[in-house]
């Protein structure tokens, strides 16, 4: 945690999302649209980690994700944690959970559905599969697919 | 029996339970024995067909004349102001539903009747069919076909044969009977239009029985129902369909081993898929089928439109 505070500068009030999988911090930014506020962003890529080998770090600036945000992590990073910071102080350590339903942040792979137009939200539902894998099955056009393909 | 239905839009087929099947397939039998043409007088229903499908649009209106209802709508997407105009699906919808007591719509793109059901302001919408997705009153008049000459819906042995990978029929009608105990299925189609996984892997995790046939004459002693369907020419490679329409075309010589209670059903149009000679035998029960719609439709038009039936 020491090295990280070092390597990523540390912020006074916000949250820290730590223990993204390298590669998916960036993707993150633009998912999350973190990139349209204006708030202070510090974004570290490829940092060590002892977890995960290499991490992705971001820190957001006087703003605290709201429970949908956290859970929505949940599909991309698993194992990512959420800091609260307050004064330089670790206020809130929160392990998102696998929500039930994702809106707004994907879109639909089936390029006939009707969330590409009329300005729809996309909204998606888990669902579990025989070999434990979960996929997306999109509420609109009701096509399933694999996690992989909706997130990359 | 309550009326569940009341006041809901029929949106996928898969949004109905199992009791709400029932509640329409015994109103469906009624509605046939009994015709009720003052059930929804002084009801509007408006029939928007975004896309033209002649057959779906005559089965519902009919179903709605004979109802007593009124009807307004149109009956081709590319002919009306609204999406030349650049209106959206939302905003029609939302204007329409200003008008009538419930919307039918038929549009290209998946997703879209629910989408209209979202802002219908509570109106209650009928799907007639969402680009490759849902058509649940079709699988309602299969399903009461299904339980009329076979007087049940579990335990029955079902062949589909066709385009069983772009046939939204055959997955809705899968998904339906699935919803019922110790049926079995029996899947015949070209290596590239095989039914898809989410279907192969829902019946998987019911603990359905299925088997993939190379052909009809394998499985023609054991089954209750014969469902055909067209194989699209554009859906295969050319010498691949020549040799799918000569594998999974039906006709008299193949059914001389059938059972005596088989059905054939076919959603229509047919193409060449069943030899006309297949019309003259006890079997061939496509076009009643095609008429079970109108009666299918009334009894889910009356269920959400009225709340007290039996
Ligand atoms: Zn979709």
């Amino acid at each position: 945690m020491q090295i990280n505070k070092l390597q990523v500068e540390a912020i006074k009030c916000g949250s820290v999302i730590d223990h993204i999988p390298s590669q998916i911090g960036f993707k993150l930014l633009s998912l999350f649209r973190f990139t349209e506020t204006e708030k202070r962003i510090t974004i570290g890529l490829n940092l060590p980690s002892q977890k995960l080998g290499k991490k992705d770090i971001i820190k957001i600036e006087n703003t605290f994700l709201s429970e949908d945000q956290i859970n929505q992590l949940a599909i991309y990073s698993p194992c990512a944690t959420v800091n609260y910071i307050d004064q330089y102080n670790l206020v809130g350590k929160i392990f998102p959970k696998l929500p039930k339903t994702i809106d707004r942040i994907l879109i639909c792979p089936n390029s006939n559905c009707i969330t590409h137009d009329n300005f729809i939200n996309s909204s998606f539902i888990f669902v579990k599969k025989l070999d434990k894998n979960m996929n997306l099955k999109c509420q609109y056009c009701e096509k399933e697919f694999s996690k992989n393909i909706v997130l990359l | 029996m309550r009326n569940s239905l009341y006041k809901k839009s029929i949106i996928s087929i898969n949004d109905l339970r199992r009791d709400e099947l029932e509640l329409v397939l015994k109103k469906s039998a009624i509605l046939k024995k009994e015709p009720a043409p003052n059930l929804l007088k002084n009801k509007i229903i408006a029939s928007c067909f975004f896309e033209a499908s002649t057959r779906t649009r005559l089965s519902f209106e009919t179903a709605i004349c004979r109802l007593g209802a009124s009807t307004i709508g149109f009956s081709d997407g590319n002919n009306i102001s609204l999406g030349k105009k650049g209106e959206s699906l939302a905003d029609t919808i939302s204007v329409i539903s200003s008008y009538v007591d419930a919307i039918i719509i038929r549009h290209p793109q998946e997703g879209s009747a629910r989408l209209a059901a979202e802002f219908s302001n509570n109106i209650p919408i009928f799907n007639a069919g969402d680009g490759s997705n849902q058509h649940p009153t079709q699988t309602l008049l299969d399903l009461f076909t299904i339980k009329e000459t076979q007087y049940r819906l579990d335990d029955l042995n079902i062949a589909m044969v066709g385009d069983l990978k772009y046939g939204r029929t055959v997955h809705s009608l899968t998904q339906a009977l699935a919803k019922y105990n110790k049926n079995k299925f029996f899947f015949i189609s070209p290596d590239a239009l095989t039914m898809p996984n989410y279907i192969n892997d829902m019946l998987l995790e019911k603990e359905i029985a299925w088997t993939r046939c190379q052909n009809i004459e394998e499985v023609i002693s054991e089954i209750d129902i014969l469902y055909m369907t067209r194989v699209q020419k554009e859906r295969l490679e050319s010498t691949e369909y020549a040799n799918a329409k000569s594998k999974f075309i039906l006709n008299t010589k193949i059914l001389q081993n059938a059972r005596s209670n088989l059905k054939i059903l076919h959603p229509l149009p047919r193409v060449d898929e069943i030899n006309y000679d297949v019309d003259y035998t006890p079997y061939a029960w496509y076009f009643k089928q095609a008429a079970n719609g109108v009666y299918a439709r009334q009894a889910i038009l009356s269920l959400v439109l009225i709340e007290n039936h039996f």
